[in-house]
């Protein structure tokens, strides 16, 4: 029987060039080497991919009606849902766009708190990314270990809002609370022992023989087509564009940071494997200088009209029950306008169009989702390599289902 | 960016198309000009040649619903941007939803391809031209636009949830 079943393996492999059949293979939409909710319906001649038809949408929430009728406070949730591995980017970027919108400036602590806050949720996006890129060559272990150091990140959060994935963090105006003493001794035990970690992986796979020969020229794309394409962020910058929002159009205090934007070359996964593992130094790097420099005051910004009393002062103060009723029951004062916001997401650009008429929710809210723009490409950077690069491709291109779906 | 770019942006456009701009505000300092639907191609193509301008990178389209400004009820919103000389454009062509149709940029940029789509699927704007104008994330037996304005979000026949108790 096995030795059937060999037989008709190597005559499978040999018939790939021979006789040209082509095959519909259906790849997802649960597939175990998909990370996420996909459908790609391949033709194939073989291993060959000749034409590749994705289908999307199978966890659509209609986030953009819900938004509808949301007050402001209540969408930061909705925003944990998209790209749900870095939800402490998405949170801040919607804090931010509705500060712009009321015109509230917020403090320096503030700003370089969520600075700290994204940098940590960048690191844990790029970890699970780069990680699974190892994974699908069949590097298990870099994987485990980097999942531990995600896994510290996590407890990061937890101590600032309680929550893991789905962070919530933060309000408009600040944070819920001050970083807790937990917090900040994880976070300098981190700092300390995560480059360490962090480098046996990188000795692990990035000049590994068997990994370089697996992702060099896997699914590359050129600088041309990916700006046509509308990529951002980390899959641009491999095409070797150094456009980050966070030196282009600062948000949060990014211009008091000194970092560097890597690039690569020729947009292939080996490149986009390379520009996350440099972003990760660089983003350690600026929680370094946010630690260093992090001015004294408070974690919020004085707009009661906004920000949550502390909860204790609901009791006791007239003042603060009023504002907490106002806020919980979305009676905060918004002026109307139109206003886009963009912040450097773990996977690209992810802006926030938001239109407001003066009323208690959003009269439209679109989210402009990095990967839902970027994920269209991927029939071109499929198209003649092999199956097995195709995972690897859709896995280096950090394709986040929830943010691609809404 | 700075008003001197807006105010240069602003120039190549009036030269190029003169009356058929429409109004411009800049909220938020993002520099905003209205544009008839008709003529969206050629202003999208002619930022995008600009040799000065370079207005080449398309970072988001979508649609918004005014179901109380008849004739112009539906709004296309583009978003480009210079990654050359860092400038924001925003395009509005406005559109009667008895007839939404405008031409698809999809020959100028590829990632117009899903953004459209996904735009016709909610608002149900028919972009002319456009290779594969199918329902992109809903599913296409679906025989309505759920992102206007009509549908409310919560079903209607229920009267548990009083809106005056909510504060809506």
């Amino acid at each position: 029987m096995s030795e059937l079943n060999i037989r008709n393996g190597a005559q499978l492999v040999s018939s790939e060039t021979i006789d040209g059949e082509i095959a519909v293979l259906n790849l997802g939409p649960t597939h175990p080497a998909t990370h996420g909710v996909f459908q790609n319906i391949l033709k194939v001649d073989g291993e060959r991919i000749l034409e590749a038809e994705p289908t999307i949408g199978y966890i659509h929430r209609a986030f953009e009606k819900l938004a509808e009728r949301r007050p402001y406070n209540q969408i930061t949730p909705i925003t944990d849902r998209l790209n749900y591995c870095s939800s402490p980017i998405n949170n801040m970027g919607w804090h931010m766009t509705v500060e712009k919108l009321a015109g509230i400036e917020v403090s320096k602590r503030v700003d370089y708190m969520r600075v700290i806050i994204m940098e940590l949720a960048r690191i844990a996006d790029h970890l699970v990314c780069n990680s699974v890129v190892g994974v699908d060559t069949g590097a298990l272990t870099g994987f485990t270990y980097m999942f531990q150091e995600r896994e510290r990140i996590y407890e990061m959060f937890e101590a600032v809002c309680g929550a893991r994935l789905t962070t919530n963090i933060g309000r408009i105006g600040g944070f819920e609370r001050d970083f807790p003493e937990e917090f900040k001794r994880k976070l300098d035990d981190f700092l300390k022992t995560f480059p360490k970690n962090f480098d046996e992986f990188d000795s692990l796979v990035t000049r590994n023989r068997i990994f370089m020969d697996r992702v060099i020229k896997a699914g590359p794309i050129a600088a041309e087509r990916a700006l046509n394409y509308g990529f951002t962020g980390p899959n641009l910058r491999a095409a070797g564009v150094d456009y980050d929002v966070r030196v282009m159009n600062p948000y949060s205090s990014y211009q008091d940071f000194e970092f560097i934007i890597p690039v690569g070359k020729d947009g292939d996964t080996y490149d986009r494997f390379m520009v996350r593992q440099h972003e990760i130094r660089e983003s350690l790097n600026i929680i370094r200088q946010a630690l260093d420099n992090m001015p004294a005051g408070k974690h919020y910004t004085e707009v009661p009209d906004y920000y949550l009393p502390p909860k204790d002062e609901v009791y006791k103060s007239m003042e603060a029950l009023i504002y907490h009723f106002k806020i919980v029951m979305g009676e905060t004062p918004i002026p109307a306008g139109e206003v886009y916001h963009a912040v450097e997401g773990a996977n690209g650009e992810l802006g926030y169009y938001l239109i407001s008429d003066g009323g208690r929710t959003p009269y439209r809210l679109h989210f402009r989702r990095p990967c839902f723009i970027y994920y269209q490409a991927y029939p071109e950077m499929i198209q003649g390599s092999l199956l097995s690069d195709a995972v690897l491709t859709m896995s280096s291109m950090n394709v986040i289902a929830g943010e691609l779906d809404a | 960016m700075t008003n001197n770019q807006h105010q240069q942006v602003l120039d190549a456009l009036q030269q190029r198309f003169g009356a058929d701009l429409g109004s411009v505000s800049e909220p938020y300092g993002l520099l905003t000009v209205e544009i008839p639907a008709t003529r969206i191609l050629d202003v999208l193509d002619f930022l995008k040649n600009h040799e000065q301008l370079r207005l080449d990178f398309l970072t988001d389209l979508c649609a918004v619903h005014y179901p109380e400004d008849p004739g112009r009820e539906i709004a296309v919103v583009y978003h480009l941007h210079s990654m050359v000389h860092n400038i924001r454009l925003r395009l509005k062509a406005f559109l009667p939803i008895s007839n939404p149709e405008i031409a698809s940029a999809t020959k100028l940029y590829s990632a117009a391809n899903w953004m459209e789509r996904e735009t016709y699927d909610f608002y149900g704007v028919l972009f002319t031209n456009h290779p594969d104008l199918r329902r992109i994330l809903n599913m296409d037996s679906m025989d309505y636009f759920p992102l206007r304005k009509e549908y409310a979000l919560e079903d209607e026949t229920r009267n548990d949830k009083d809106d005056r108790f909510f504060g809506r």
